[in-house]
């Protein structure tokens, strides 16, 4: 950052004569403050005594923490699934000519965007306190085909991915929605007009147009996704920062588990940024 | 030139002979449009002869392109009751009732008409080829290769074998609309709607989607109804021409009487100004 300024050019002419570039005194003096910054925190992390690396290099590979990093994974992928495959049906009932299915929409959107991640996963992770049974039955009578203990069914895991899919779909049932929207009127008029239904139109003329629009804010959902996982540790739902909590809960070593699951993370968001890029650059070419 | 368009309808002569015993292949009758508080079409009624081409001409705000889409139900009308090939717009005859069509019912229903907008609405993530194959396919379920045999023999007779594996945005406007023209001819509709194909298009790029236009008016049997300002399309192509104005239709008449000798003066006034 601080040594562009300082790579000597070639004098440049121009007329016959030399050109003095402008000397931008209040970015080179910008650039040695943030420099001086970052070395002192890298410096502080590296040689503060509390902090044991060695313990850190102990426990990136341990058992207990590639187990939680696959929890993790597992995590994101079937919430990310489950929340996009809510988030297009609420998105298509919120465009729906009835205004008790676009409103339910509405109301959906409303209340899983609207509770915090961390009290809705504490809220369906002790469903089994108020609500004792889960049963499949016609509502209203004493008929009831299935029933199971809801402390059965609802496994810290289960809950985790449950509660994730329900918050991530309330941000993403917007997003599908922009979506859809962003495919022109004409589009699906031409459709209907050469015989479509509105199904039809919908498969095959606006979701695969929709999809192009929706495939970088829907990478950066991955994202978020796989960070909001963390907060499932909350009710001990068995991804990587359980893991790591649960090891300084007995070796005290809290910050260097934490930076072990950190380094996980940013690899992890890493790999799946680059994987973005190379999607997102596919789907511009066509 | 090619064999399957000569079998998509009934040939022109013989329907010239039959237009006055025959029903008409479309029917407008008292016909009105009410959209919110503003109402376009007023007590619209016109007979539109199986073969026939008929073009809309008028003032912008008519009503010409409503009148359109009404027909090919993409809009609902308000008032009256529009045939199409005998069987009500929107609508199915049971035991003096009018049932409202399902929307799947009413997809199978427009299959009769076809249509060519103004903006071309080619769907933008097909190929030429995909686009003229996709409903043929989808929606009349014909195999693919049959789908797609015919598809080439529409792109070349439109002048773009050479653009099949083209994507919408790599042609140019009347590239687009001449695919758009193939797209709505795959799915052997007995009525053609055009919506202003050439108003979007640069004046150079016009003549080739006539010459398409004229083509399919000429040697396909299809009843056309053509929303157009092209004076010279009309009076070269047209069996009859409409003149609408402010939702009403001013005047009806071959193209050498509405074109050439105007009985109002509102039809004079407009072909002043478009002509000059």
């Amino acid at each position: 950052m601080t040594g562009r300024a300082s790579v000597s050019r070639p004098v440049a002419m121009h007329a016959g004569m030399e050109v003095v570039p402008v000397r931008r005194w209040g970015r080179q003096a910008l650039a040695v403050v943030v420099a001086v910054v970052v070395v002192t925190v890298v410096y502080g992390f590296a040689t503060n005594p509390n902090i044991k690396w060695p313990v850190v290099g102990e426990f990136l590979l341990n058992a207990a923490i590639v187990d939680g990093l696959l929890g993790t994974l597992e995590l994101t992928i079937w919430s990310m699934m489950f929340a996009t495959l809510i988030a297009v049906v609420i998105a298509v009932m919120r465009l729906s000519d009835s205004r008790i299915i676009s409103g339910f929409a509405a109301g959906y959107v409303f209340i899983f965007r609207g509770i915090p991640m961390i009290v809705l996963l504490i809220l369906v992770g002790n469903l089994g306190l108020f609500f004792k049974t889960f049963s499949i039955g016609i509502p209203f009578t004493d008929i009831t085909f299935i029933a199971i203990r809801t402390r059965d069914l609802m496994t810290p895991f289960v809950a985790s991915i449950i509660g994730l899919s329900l918050a991530g779909s309330g941000y993403m049932a917007e997003i599908v929605r922009a979506g859809l929207l962003s495919v022109g009127r004409g589009q699906r008029e031409a459709a209907t007009a050469l015989g479509c239904t509105p199904a039809a139109t919908l498969r095959y003329i606006v979701l695969p147009q929709a999809l192009k629009v929706l495939i970088p804010p829907m990478g950066n959902e991955m994202v978020s996704m796989l960070k909001a996982t963390a907060v499932v540790s909350v009710i001990a739902g068995g991804d990587l920062l359980t893991a790591a909590l649960g090891i300084s809960g007995v070796n005290y070593r809290t910050i260097e588990l934490l930076i072990v699951a950190t380094i996980w993370y940013l690899l992890v968001i890493t790999v799946l940024s680059i994987a973005q890029y190379f999607v997102e650059r596919r789907s511009a070419e066509k | 030139m090619n064999p399957s368009l000569s079998t998509m309808a009934p040939g022109r002569t013989m329907a010239s002979e039959q237009r006055d015993r025959t029903t008409p292949m479309v029917s407008i009758q008292s016909v009105e449009k009410v959209f919110g508080t503003s109402q376009v079409l007023f007590d619209i009624d016109l007979d539109v002869q199986a073969g026939e081409t008929v073009c809309l001409i008028g003032p912008s705000g008519a009503g010409k392109s409503t009148l359109l889409r009404c027909i090919n139900h993409l809009e609902k009308i308000t008032r009256g009751s529009i045939r199409v090939d005998g069987s009500l717009v929107g609508y199915r005859e049971h035991l003096g009732k009018l049932y409202e069509l399902h929307e799947s019912e009413a997809a199978r229903q427009r299959l009769v008409t076809g249509m060519v907008f103004q903006q071309f609405n080619l769907f933008q993530h097909m190929t030429s080829i995909e686009n003229v194959t996709f409903a043929a396919i989808k929606v009349l379920r014909l195999p693919k290769p049959e789908a797609i045999e015919r598809a080439r023999g529409l792109l070349d007779r439109v002048g773009l074998g050479h653009k099949m594996d083209s994507y919408p945005s790599q042609l140019s406007g009347g590239q687009q609309q001449r695919v758009a023209i193939a797209r709505a001819m795959q799915m052997r509709p007995k009525v053609m709607l055009f919506d202003e194909p050439t108003s979007a298009l640069d004046p150079e790029l016009v003549g080739d989607v006539l010459e398409v236009m004229r083509d399919v008016a000429r040697t396909s049997g299809m009843t056309l109804m053509v929303v157009t300002h092209e004076m010279g399309f009309a009076r070269e192509v047209a069996d009859r021409v409409v003149f609408m104005a402010e939702g009403r239709i001013v005047e009806v008449g071959t193209a050498r009487e509405v074109l050439d000798n105007p009985a109002h003066d509102r039809t004079r006034d407009f072909l002043a100004a478009v002509l000059r």
